[in-house]
């Protein structure tokens, strides 16, 4: 628990001395989201019918591009090796990191998502859902996206691959996330997806950072 | 012990490919009159289809086509897991060989798919289609397991690295699969837009069934064969190698 | 500096018939030592010889090729948490991050090493009193190097795998850490370092392993 702690606080600490790398993936969400309108019509009508799924795909895709230097940073300047070797079991520590890394990057998308919401003129009675259904979905959107960068570690160019290798993996969650929206504005009840949501998250959780650990390992043979 | 012996043989790459090269004739052979006669039998003698006329034919290659892929990925995770696990090579390389077998099944499952619901949906391609949408779904899977195993220059680690997102596509594979259902079936037009089975009768089963076996061991003697290259660019130093190119070819 | 005794077998290092590829190209084969308590092994040899991929594989990181290397009896890579705590090991890179000051690099170490080493004393020895509140990007080279020496000394570890110690270092920076070394045997440690500069630590070494 100690190490968890440990890395979590550093992480943390890190994250906010470079303020640019928690502004960068939130600034990508709210700008993709924005220009939306500029690429389908700025109308009420056709944004609300497909505002939904456009501030979920543009979450999937700031969360891919939040979580690609996850990794490297530390396999860079060998803190990597460190704490492969540290009797602290390694997905306590993968798990760590993605936990601060969601802290800095998935959290401010809760608060900006629902800005977002209304702006594409979704009911209001749908954004707790929205924010709930998010809440439970960025977290898995994370792991996946920390065992991409896991796999992708040492790789060059591993942005873009990241997103071909794990993409296909968030096809449920996007499923779930936007049922979930869909039936809250029209005003049902979303437990049904909620509740799936929530289990992926705890499968990915306790599963994905054991992945995660194992890949980093191999990469750093 | 025999059973033991013979699995240790199992991780020499001569003895594969040997093994390989023994049985992909009789694969071939079979395969090919497993598929003359399932398609005979499809084509020819099974009735046609009170609701869709001639056009549900193309099950006969569909079918066995998406099961293959399925079949495919199970045997690239498996393998690839028994590689990593037993860092054995000739695991990886039967995982390699698998990967782009299953991706062109899939893409043979798209295509007929595609050409299945034409008749019906007007479209070759109709995204409401949960099997279609699994099936894409798995097409990038495969797609991320090459393109992940062709950016490292270490081939052991391209290898080990690799196994690892087969792993983790294979256990997602149950959740994408239900989830895509789930969708689907919330977005049914009032117009059939699944690709409905016909009611099968036994005289349709039958071919069908040989064709899923006949398909499977053309599939098993494609695998014999790519195996056999994927050996051979392994061991391209061996002596066993050099000797085999300086005798004659097998 | 004290000497931690293990659970169970004797704190020994053993190679057997290491072997290592890289590359399509075979290192070295059928490298045997063994260290005992109290002695240095000093591995030297030209660039590209294998002596970083030899401390990786001493060290878990890596797997060999063939043969294998145990640390009290357990093979490297099986040895349990507690006695993983007894190995440290400090490779080409620095292993700091750079956003961080030089104290809160250490003190992150110490604290999960669960280290009881004083601060202000090593600081001291490395030099790094003024400037324990400079992030680490502002340091030279050389000042990094003794920053990363500092977080391997933090560590309570009986066996140390040093690739390169002395890169970037100062007359008085090799010193300190040829003293360390001698220090280290006495109280009974074990220390297998990879270095060019073979002249600094010769006198603490017992062996010495040419590739």
């Amino acid at each position: 628990m100690n190490a968890f702690v440990l890395i979590l606080q550093r992480d943390l600490r890190l994250a906010f001395r470079r303020w640019s790398e928690i502004a960068t993936p939130l600034m990508f969400f709210i700008i993709v989201a924005s220009l939306f309108p500029l690429a389908s019509s700025p109308e009420a009508s056709q944004l609300r019918e497909s505002g939904s799924a456009v501030l979920w795909m543009s979450a999937l895709l700031s969360s891919l591009l939040a979580l690609d230097g996850l990794f490297r940073a530390d396999a860079e300047d060998g803190s990597m090796e460190q704490l492969i070797l540290s009797p602290a079991p390694l997905s306590l520590i993968v798990l760590a990191k993605i936990l601060a890394h969601w802290a800095v990057s998935g959290a401010p998308l809760l608060l900006f998502a629902p800005l977002l919401a209304i702006s594409f003129y979704l009911p209001a009675e749908a954004l707790p859902t929205l924010i709930i259904a998010l809440a439970l979905a960025t977290p898995t959107l994370s792991v996946l996206a920390a065992i991409g960068a896991a796999l992708t570690v040492t790789l060059r160019g591993g942005g873009a691959i990241i997103g071909l290798l794990v993409l296909p993996l968030t096809g449920p969650v996007l499923i779930f996330g936007t049922q979930a929206t869909e039936m809250a504005i029209n005003g049902e009840s979303a437990l049904g997806p909620l509740y799936l949501l929530a289990a992926l998250a705890v499968f990915a959780i306790s599963v994905g950072p054991m992945a995660a650990s194992a890949a980093i390992r191999v990469a750093m043979e | 012990m025999g059973l033991v012996r013979w699995f240790h043989q199992l991780a020499s790459p001569p003895y594969v490919y040997r093994l390989a090269g023994q049985l992909a004739p009789w694969f071939a052979v079979t395969a090919g009159l497993l598929l003359l006669t399932g398609a005979y039998g499809g084509l020819v003698l099974a009735p046609e289809d009170y609701l869709q006329g001639d056009g549900f034919r193309i099950i006969y290659v569909h079918v066995p086509s998406a099961y293959l892929s399925m079949l495919a990925y199970m045997i690239m995770a498996t393998s690839a897991a028994v590689g990593f696990v037993w860092r054995i090579k000739m695991a990886h390389g039967l995982a390699v060989s698998a990967a782009p077998l299953g991706a062109s099944f899939t893409l043979l499952a798209l295509v007929t798919g595609g050409i299945w619901g034409k008749p019906m949906w007007g479209t070759y391609w109709q995204w409401a289609d949960a099997r279609l949408m699994s099936e894409l779904l798995l097409l990038f899977l495969f797609a991320g397991y090459m393109v992940l195993r062709a950016s490292f220059d270490d081939r052991e680690k391209a290898d080990r690295v690799s196994a690892i997102l087969a792993v983790v596509g294979v256990i997602n594979i149950p959740i994408i699969h239900y989830s895509v259902e789930w969708w689907s079936t919330l977005h049914q037009g009032p117009t059939i837009a699944k690709l409905d089975q016909p009611s099968i009768t036994m005289d349709m089963l039958t071919p069908l069934l040989v064709m899923i076996l006949g398909f499977t061991i053309f599939f098993a003697w494609l695998l014999c064969k790519r195996l056999q290259g994927e050996i051979l660019s392994r061991e391209s130093h061996a002596r066993w190698v050099e000797q085999l190119l300086e005798g004659t070819t097998r | 500096m004290d000497c931690f005794s293990l659970t169970g077998n004797q704190p020994v290092l053993r190679a057997e018939s290491l072997e290592i590829w890289r590359g399509g190209l075979c290192l070295f084969s059928e490298l045997n030592f063994e260290l005992h308590p109290g002695q240095v092994a000093l591995v030297t040899g030209a660039n590209g010889s294998g002596k970083t991929t030899l401390l990786r594989v001493l060290a878990g990181l890596t797997t060999p090729t063939a043969g294998a290397a145990t640390w009290a009896g357990t093979a490297i890579q099986r040895v349990e948490a507690p006695d993983r705590r007894k190995v440290t090991y400090q490779g080409h890179l620095d292993g700091l991050k750079k956003d961080l000051t030089v104290e809160e690099n250490l003190d992150f170490y110490r604290a999960f090493w669960n280290s009881l080493e004083p601060m202000d004393y090593l600081l001291e020895q490395l030099r790094l009193s003024d400037c324990r509140d400079r992030q680490v990007r502002y340091l030279s080279a050389g000042q990094r190097r003794r920053v990363a020496l500092g977080c391997m000394r933090i560590k309570p570890a009986q066996l140390w795998l040093l690739d390169e110690p002395l890169t970037n270092l100062d007359r008085k920076g090799s010193l300190l850490v040829a003293d360390w070394l001698a220090q280290h045997a006495a109280a009974g440690g074990l220390a297998v370092v990879a270095t060019h500069q073979r002249e600094h630590l010769i006198q603490s070494a017992s062996i010495e392993i040419e590739l």
